[in-house]
């Protein structure tokens, strides 16, 4: 996007003859300066940490189990004994709600993995090579893009009972890459008749070399920042689903299913719903506001509305 | 240019086809019809279920390429088949898409137009106060579920209720549904009726649009505000507010085209969510209970719908292009 | 500063200061820059990248960034103009003093007509209420009188619908349009071809003439200023270091950087292959100056002085008025007239040895018979169709001996670039044949093709985009060395001599691409070429996005090497003056087809092509008593789409020749398309026109 002119000053305030060792700051050092000065992003940075830890080592400090019923307490309000209170069936909300947050962080992680990179080679490849595999990829991404996912999903949702909610992660990364290859595969064309790609192709190095080397890595801030979106995307998206009964199916838990079970009685037993809505708004809001910064930092020049 | 044109739309047919059969493929082959009259108690002897099911082309026993094979047969003469309960597909749906219009028209009109002055204007503010607390509005509604979003109003609607004094029968605002059945929908008690069942869902798509369209205008804006041709209009003798206005907004409003073009397509597929929170009967509640219910015609019949307004809105999305951007024009 | 002057000035600045807050400090980009205009006059700025010149115009009208800190007085008959409201300040823009800038393209909005634009210019200040009919007529008046064909018609078109040199001749409408007292252009022919600069340069001057304006001229090209400017202030890390009237400060520079800018500049009128005076090292960065003079480092004359104080700009005594400069030695430069030769060690280049074998006798490198290159023309985003095809490369044929420069001139269009890209791809072309080192492009195998890959090698032009900013250098040299399987140990040490080559430390192997200028880089660029070894060197304007001082010592450098490694160039420019200087045959091209080629001081010296002769006459002299005195040849009109071309001559409908001509003859230019042929005597130096006859321009 910005294309440093003469017109900026800034661009050719040039070191002295031999490069020091200030402008000499690797890439990455000077992205995570940057980064740290965002003081907003560092929270939320701290806060996606938080709730990971707090999801994965609360079985070991809590002292009841998600499945597990009290039957000397139905309904409870928030108590010493059951910190986020208890259900109609006696299960404890703070388990639940925690164990429903390994569900939702897991399937936000892992979807965006997987979805960011399908979209990044599939994408870089339909770029650099065109012809016949970029129409027939094109066409899938269109096709994917007319299917309602949520209602495939929904379809096929029944065959993920049980243990193997692996199969909705994979459905659910399959319907969320499409825009980020197109988008891919436009940074390839544009990048693809960039000066240091021409030499490397006329000094002979092959194709699928110069994609991995050349191509995907020049592209690594908007693939970050895609893979953060599509976290915050997925986990909403499984909210979604599991809110009608399409997405992770009991005995299993999610922070879907217990806003899906509990939205009814938001008025009556309110802490059955605001626990559950509440982390996963923190979640969602922690992981954007990362991903924002992650953004300032990866781009400056983007959204600062001065060049001089 | 014509052949051009056929050739496109030729591809966007296929395209069409192709994706309502893979619907309709799944859904014959994962949903069980059956299963809604299994449940009863007691069971209807098989051959009833039989022939209820072969009424509505659902039978499992009969093969999957035949019961295709009718369904399409019925497509060729517009003919969407029946829902699982004996009624004709197209009338659930035409009905269904006016109701979707209702509730999200207003909310979506409102909300976009407040959005992307709201995102302009944080734009020219940076750093301002009033740019963080748009900022901030966006980061929380967007990070927010709709389904949240749509419990947390209703609530507030119903606790403003109670609150005011509202506890009977008449409401300031109500909650559920489209309108208190019996009036006339266009007599004055009835407009008014309409309009305060229509406040909270509309509240909702208000708060999603203000949020979407205040972070992406805003960011369209800031690209636009280091532009040069912003600096020749001020050389020109336009004050900065009027230049940003005329020549900056005017340019940033591009990158919407797409997005403008979409919600306006979609606005017959209404809102999932909020129809379900606040009991309209549209074509979002028709989506999901299709597949709760197990209704297969019904299934491929939202899908087709659904592929073809994407469709219109893709090209429509061209059209909102040329129409804003002269470098696209043919 | 002491000033005699008859009127009061126009435009004053006084000790004017901007600083901009950015990440690694405060960057002081205008450090105390005092001038003044008076009406009518043409006060030329040149400086190069950093050196402030475009801040302190922007500053003038405070059209500066927010982040911008401006201190000081500027004055505008007197009226100060720092510290008003935007309100104030508008009404004088655009009516009072007006302002042209570099990328037409990008400085004007595209989502309005052009007419509408200039409309918007005289409306906004029109307080008696002008009509939009009214403003729209007198745009159209406007048009015309900037010398866009068709006015009433391209009046309704969009920005992008023009090109380069057109958009500009609109935002000089739009400059204009009130009637200003002064126009500031801010490098408005930089990014032009030169013969559309050369007819720029005289709307510019024609509307100076309309207006009585005087003009502020911003450019880094000593050319332009010394055809166009009375007077000149060369800016140097943020301040002005001399001024004076141009014949002064051109012919009696009296502070070194003058003195080394004047002496690295090519000149296409320049004899012989003589060597280029550097200037060593690269302009300091504006975050952290040191004390003294910020020249101090790259001066040969410096003395302990010069490091601790900056000098103040003080006036020469024996030249001219108000001639000044700052240099702690200039008393020393008056009095004993150095010149850059005394002040700037010439390098000595050696001889090449290759020159001394007559050119026929040596083998042939490269060799491109009757090559054609075509492309679809696709029209519309939405709905792409074919509309035609563009004829990039319509047929040239050339060759390269062993140790030789071929220059391959041409504006924009002409198609160069697509021939060496056609050349670098190594595949049968579409039509005629391409052989590399004896073996034809047309019938290689793989494995052929990625052998010869060794000896071809290029160098791009824009130095940042040339290399991955991805990579440390070191991984960027390797590349070439990993590709073609060389074994490890003997790779570091070829990195090492590859840097040495290029004149760069080795320990510098591990930092980015962004942490070298944009000189080193481009070195960086040349070590990369050069590290299997190649014979033959395709270099796409490797100088043209470099500073003028640094382009002198890359120039040298490439010479350098080409005559220790024995390498061959195939070296495709735009810039005559550097096609002068390194090459020693050239061939000018224009739409697809080489219209002249030959030794070059024959083409530069006696161009037989009306085109050449053109191209020659607009590349303006960094000299102002021979700029007075040419007469420049300025061509008429854009040129034709590439995938329209004229029938029989291309170039007849921009040719000067051509329109001097009578009926029958133009017949002749009109149907048949002339062959590149030797006639004008020489067997050597062929070119493609009817009615070739050698004149001398430069």
């Amino acid at each position: 996007m910005a294309d440093p002119t003469e017109k900026v000053p800034v661009r050719d305030a040039q070191p002295a003859a031999a490069p020091d060792a200030d402008a000499a700051l690797s890439r990455g050092r000077l992205v995570w300066r940057r980064f740290l000065r965002r003081r907003l992003a560092m929270v939320g940075l701290a806060t996606v940490a938080l709730l990971f830890v707090a999801a994965y080592l609360s079985p070991q400090i809590s002292i009841w189990r998600y499945d597990q019923l009290d039957t000397s307490a139905f309904l409870s309000p928030p108590s010493a004994a059951h910190w986020f209170g208890t259900t109609q069936n006696g299960f404890d909300m703070f388990a639940l709600t925690m164990r429903g947050m390994q569900k939702s962080l897991v399937i936000g992680l892992l979807g965006a993995l997987i979805s960011t990179t399908l979209a990044a080679v599939i994408g870089a490849f339909a770029g650099y090579f065109g012809g016949v595999l970029s129409t027939a990829l094109l066409c899938l991404v269109d096709l994917l893009l007319v299917l309602p996912g949520f209602l495939i999903i929904a379809i096929l949702s029944p065959s993920f009972r049980g243990q193997s909610w692996l199969v909705f992660v994979l459905l659910l990364a399959a319907f969320q890459w499409m825009i980020t290859a197109r988008i891919v595969r436009g940074m390839t064309l544009s990048l693809k008749e960039r000066d240091f790609v021409h030499a490397a192709r006329f000094m002979g190095v092959p194709g699928r070399t110069i994609i991995f080397r050349h191509i995907l890595p020049n592209m690594a801030s908007l693939l970050i920042i895609d893979a953060t979106i599509n976290v915050s995307s997925l986990i909403l998206a499984e909210v979604g689903l599991s809110f009608f009964g399409f997405g992770v199916q009991p005995p299993d838990v999610s922070l879907g299913t217990l806003i899906g079970d509990y939205a009814g009685a938001a008025l009556t037993y309110p802490w059955e719903f605001y626990f559950p809505a509440g982390f996963l708004v923190a979640l969602v809001l922690a992981i954007n506001v990362v991903g924002d910064g992650l953004r300032d930092a990866l781009d400056p020049n983007a959204g600062v509305g001065i060049r001089s | 240019m014509v052949r051009f044109l056929l050739r496109r739309l030729l591809y966007l047919v296929l395209l069409v086809a192709v994706s309502t059969s893979v619907a309709y493929l799944l859904a014959a082959t994962q949903l069980n019809p059956r299963a809604r009259y299994e449940g009863r108690n007691p069971p209807p002897p098989e051959a009833v279920v039989d022939a209820a099911l072969d009424a509505v082309n659902m039978n499992d026993k009969t093969p999957v390429a035949r019961r295709f094979g009718f369904w399409t047969r019925g497509l060729t003469q517009g003919d969407l088949g029946l829902t699982i309960e004996g009624m004709p597909v197209n009338d659930e749906i035409s009905r269904r898409m006016w109701v979707s219009l209702r509730l999200v028209l207003i909310g979506s009109i409102v909300g976009t137009i407040l959005g992307v002055a709201a995102g302009a204007y944080g734009a020219v503010k940076q750093y301002r106060p009033v740019d963080h607390v748009l900022s901030v509005f966006s980061f929380v509604a967007l990070s927010t579920p709709v389904v949240v979003l749509a419990v947390l109003l209703k609530n507030a609607g119903i606790g403003l209720n109670n609150g005011l004094g509202f506890t009977g029968e008449t409401k300031l605002l109500y909650t559920t549904g489209e309108m208190t059945p019996g009036l006339d929908p266009w007599s004055l008690v009835g407009l008014t009726n309409r309009a305060a069942h229509v406040v909270l869902p509309s509240l909702v798509l208000i708060v999603i649009a203000v949020a979407f369209y205040g972070r992406y205008q805003r960011n369209a804006m800031l690209d636009v505000l280091g532009s040069d041709f912003l600096r020749t209009a001020q050389a020109k003798g336009l004050p900065r507010g009027r230049a940003l206005i005329v020549h900056g907004l005017r340019t940033a409003l591009i990158p919407m085209a797409t997005f403008f073009a979409y919600e306006f397509a979609l606005l017959f597929v209404g809102a999932t969510f909020t129809e379900r929170i606040f009991g309209w009967h549209g074509m979002g509640e028709y989506f999901v209970d299709a597949v709760t219910k197990s209704d297969v015609n019904s299934v491929a019949g939202v899908t087709l719908f659904v592929a073809v307004l994407v469709l219109i809105a893709g090209f429509l999305s061209d059209l909102a292009y040329a129409a804003l951007d002269p470098r696209v024009r043919v | 500063m002491p000033h005699v002057m008859s009127a009061p000035p126009l435009l004053e600045v006084d000790d004017l200061t901007v600083t901009f807050g950015s990440e690694a400090g405060a960057v002081r980009a205008v450090r105390g820059v005092s001038y003044q205009i008076s009406a009518g006059e043409v006060l030329g700025i040149v400086g190069e990248s950093g050196s402030g010149k475009t801040v302190s115009s922007l500053a003038v009208m405070n059209l500066l960034p927010p982040n911008a800190t401006v201190a000081g007085a500027i004055r505008f008959r007197g009226t100060p103009l720092t510290g008003q409201s935007d309100r104030d300040l508008s009404k004088i823009r655009g009516k009072n003093i007006s302002m042209i800038f570099q990328d037409p393209l990008s400085a004007l909005t595209p989502v309005y007509t052009v007419g509408d634009q200039i409309a918007e210019a005289l409306l906004v200040h029109a307080d008696d209420g002008m009509s939009t009919q009214a403003a729209q007529t007198r745009a159209i008046e406007l048009l015309a009188l900037v010398g866009i064909p068709n006015p009433r018609q391209r009046a309704t078109a969009f920005p992008h619908e023009f090109s380069g040199g057109m958009r500009q001749r609109v935002m000089i409408a739009m400059a204009i349009a009130n009637d200003p007292d002064l126009i500031i252009a801010d490098e408005p022919t930089t990014a032009l071809d030169v013969t559309i600069q050369a007819q720029i340069l005289d709307v510019l001057q024609k509307a100076r003439e309309i207006t009585g304006a005087a003009v502020i001229l911003v450019t880094h090209d000593l050319g332009v200023i010394a055809g166009f400017a009375d007077r000149v202030a060369v800016m140097y890390a943020g301040r002005i270091v001399e001024t004076g009237a141009v014949d002064d400060v051109f012919y009696m520079p009296r502070m070194p950087y003058t003195l080394g800018l004047l002496g690295s500049i090519p000149r296409p009128d320049a004899q012989g292959h003589r060597p280029l005076t550097p200037i060593e090292g690269t302009p300091p960065s504006l975050v952290s100056l040191p004390p003294g003079c910020p020249f101090a480092p790259r001066c040969p004359m410096r003395v302990q002085a010069c490091i601790e104080d900056e000098p103040a700009l003080v006036p020469m005594t024996g030249s001219g008025e108000a001639h000044a400069a700052a240099c702690h030695r200039s008393g020393e430069i008056e009095a004993r007239n150095l010149k850059s030769a005394d002040v700037f060690a010439l390098p000595d280049l050696p001889a090449n040895p290759a020159d001394r074998v007559p050119r026929e006798a040596r083998a042939v490198v490269l060799e491109v018979r009757d090559l054609v290159k075509e492309f679809p023309l696709m029209k519309g985003t939405i709905l792409r169709r074919r509309t035609g095809t563009v004829h990039a490369v319509d047929g040239i044929s050339f060759d390269i001996r062993e140790g030789e420069t071929l220059g391959l001139v041409g504006e924009s269009g002409c198609g160069k670039t697509t021939a060496i890209m056609e050349i670098l791809n190594l595949v049968r072309p579409m039509a005629g044949t391409i052989a590399v080192l004896g073996k034809a492009t047309a019938s290689l195998t793989d494995a052929e093709r990625f052998a010869i890959r060794r000896d071809l090698q290029v160098v791009f032009q824009d130095p940042m985009a040339s290399l991955d900013p991805r990579m440390p250098i070191g991984d960027i040299l390797d590349e070439p060395l990993r590709t073609h399987a060389v074994p490890a140990p003997e790779r570091t040490a070829r990195i090492r001599e590859l840097l040495g080559l290029v004149g760069l430390a080795p320990e510098h192997a591990n930092r980015y691409p962004q942490a070298f200028s944009g000189g080193q880089r481009q070195r960086i660029g040349i070590a990369r070429a050069l590290a299997l070894r190649p014979k033959v060197l395709v270099l796409d304007e490797p100088v043209s996005a470099l500073d003028v001082s640094i382009r002198a010592g890359v120039i040298n450098l490439l010479e350098r090497l080409k005559a220790d490694l024995g390498l061959s160039y195939l070296f495709v420019a735009h810039d005559l003056s550097v096609v002068r200087h390194i090459a020693n045959r050239v061939a000018v091209m224009y739409l697809g087809r080489i219209v002249e080629i030959g030794n070059v001081d024959d083409v530069f010296d006696r161009p037989a092509h009306p085109y050449t002769q053109a191209l020659l006459s607009a590349v303006p002299l960094p000299d102002p008593k021979k700029e007075r005195r040419r007469r420049r040849i300025v061509l008429q009109g854009d040129l034709p789409s590439p995938s329209d071309p004229p029938s029989g001559c291309r170039f007849r409908t921009r040719c000067q020749l051509f329109a001097e001509l009578d009926e029958p003859r133009r017949q002749r230019c009109l149907e048949q398309s002339p062959d590149l042929a030797p006639r004008t005597g020489g067997a050597d130096h062929l070119d493609a026109c009817h009615y070739a006859e050698p004149r001398s321009v430069l």
